[in-house]
């Protein structure tokens, strides 16, 4: 749900990272935090168990700059990625203009990644929302693992598994040392950003 | 969706917050809707809180608190306030979508922030309405 301010001349918007638990979601905002820790003026905001997981959501809201003459401003959260978490995700979920799935590629999370997407699905339904017509990025987290000789699915198989119907624009990346995590941003935030001129035309 | 508020209505939103609210000694009002975008915001001049920071966890305690009744069987708390040592917070809805949170300090009574929170919000109403979806 965007906010148009006209008095103001400031757009809000809200971007919401999803995926399955320990997939990089918070990750992504921390690295997006640090990097850009000039432009944006406030803490970023966690609410975490005492392990360190995320209870209800990471929050950092984002100057991105003039967009036609309007101040963006992108409101970033996380979901909670475990399955029992799964009335608070949706909370977050709420009013949410664009998506970047955060799926893990490891080849033991496989199925975590698919159950994950599934419940992307669902939630946005009862949001009445359809994951074919939401803005989303998909990010195919922890590419660098390969280089410590653990497992990863291959990009044909996390392709074929999250991406074979949707057809989203997808990015290979590595959170914790931050490749193409600004990528993934940047392609959402331009992805919303025309989803909302497309339907205030 | 999608919604936009002009010059007029967001004059008469401020105005509202002004004269019910901040001229009366609440310390700190923001009108938010449930995705935790900030619609306006007005406080005294002292206070300088992290308002976007806040109207995140304001929609998110707001959505969860919501949740919680509806399992217990109940349609909505009608009383949501956190109370502190020096400043306290109040949440009021505003139609289906939007959030009128107060922050006071000692000088006011909870029973007289409610009464005037429940005046602007009527008035907060009859402005939004009109951009609501059916």
């Amino acid at each position: 749900m965007a906010f148009i301010n006209l008095k103001n001349k400031e757009v809000q918007a809200k971007i919401v990272y999803y995926g399955p638990g320990r997939g990089g979601k918070t990750t992504n905002l921390e690295y997006i935090y640090n990097k850009f820790n000039k432009r944006i003026k406030t803490e970023m905001v966690t609410i975490k168990t005492h392990g360190d997981r995320t209870l209800f959501f990471d929050f950092l809201p984002f100057d991105v700059g003039k967009i036609k003459g309007y101040a963006v401003k992108i409101q970033l959260y996380t979901v909670p990625g475990q399955v029992k978490y799964d009335a608070t995700r949706r909370l977050v979920l709420r009013g949410a203009d664009g998506i970047v799935f955060v799926a893990d590629s490891m080849a033991v999370r496989r199925e975590k990644n698919i159950l994950s997407l599934r419940n992307l699905q669902k939630n946005l339904a009862t949001f009445r929302k359809s994951i074919f017509r939401v803005p989303i990025v998909l990010q195919y987290n922890k590419r660098d693992l390969a280089e410590q000789g653990i497992p990863l699915l291959s990009l044909e198989m996390l392709e074929k598994d999250l991406n074979s119907k949707l057809k989203a624009p997808y990015f290979e990346a590595s959170a914790l040392l931050g490749s193409n995590v600004v990528a993934t941003l940047k392609r959402i935030v331009w992805m919303t950003m025309s989803s909302l001129l497309k339907e205030l035309k | 969706m999608t919604y936009m508020l002009g010059r007029k209505a967001l004059d008469e939103i401020e105005a509202v917050l002004q004269q019910d609210l901040s001229d009366v000694g609440v310390d700190c009002i923001f009108l938010i809707d449930m995705a935790g975008n900030v619609i306006a915001n007005l406080d005294n001049g002292e206070v300088k809180h992290d308002i976007y920071s806040l109207a995140a966890l304001a929609a998110g305690n707001f959505a969860a608190v919501s949740t919680m009744a509806r399992i217990i069987g109940e349609d909505e708390f009608s009383l949501l306030f956190h109370k502190g040592e020096k400043e306290s917070i109040h949440f009021s809805k505003v139609l289906s979508d939007f959030l009128l949170i107060t922050i006071f300090g000692k000088g006011i009574s909870l029973g007289f922030l409610r009464l005037k929170v429940a005046e602007a919000t009527e008035k907060i109403k009859k402005i939004l309405e009109p951009f609501c979806t059916p």
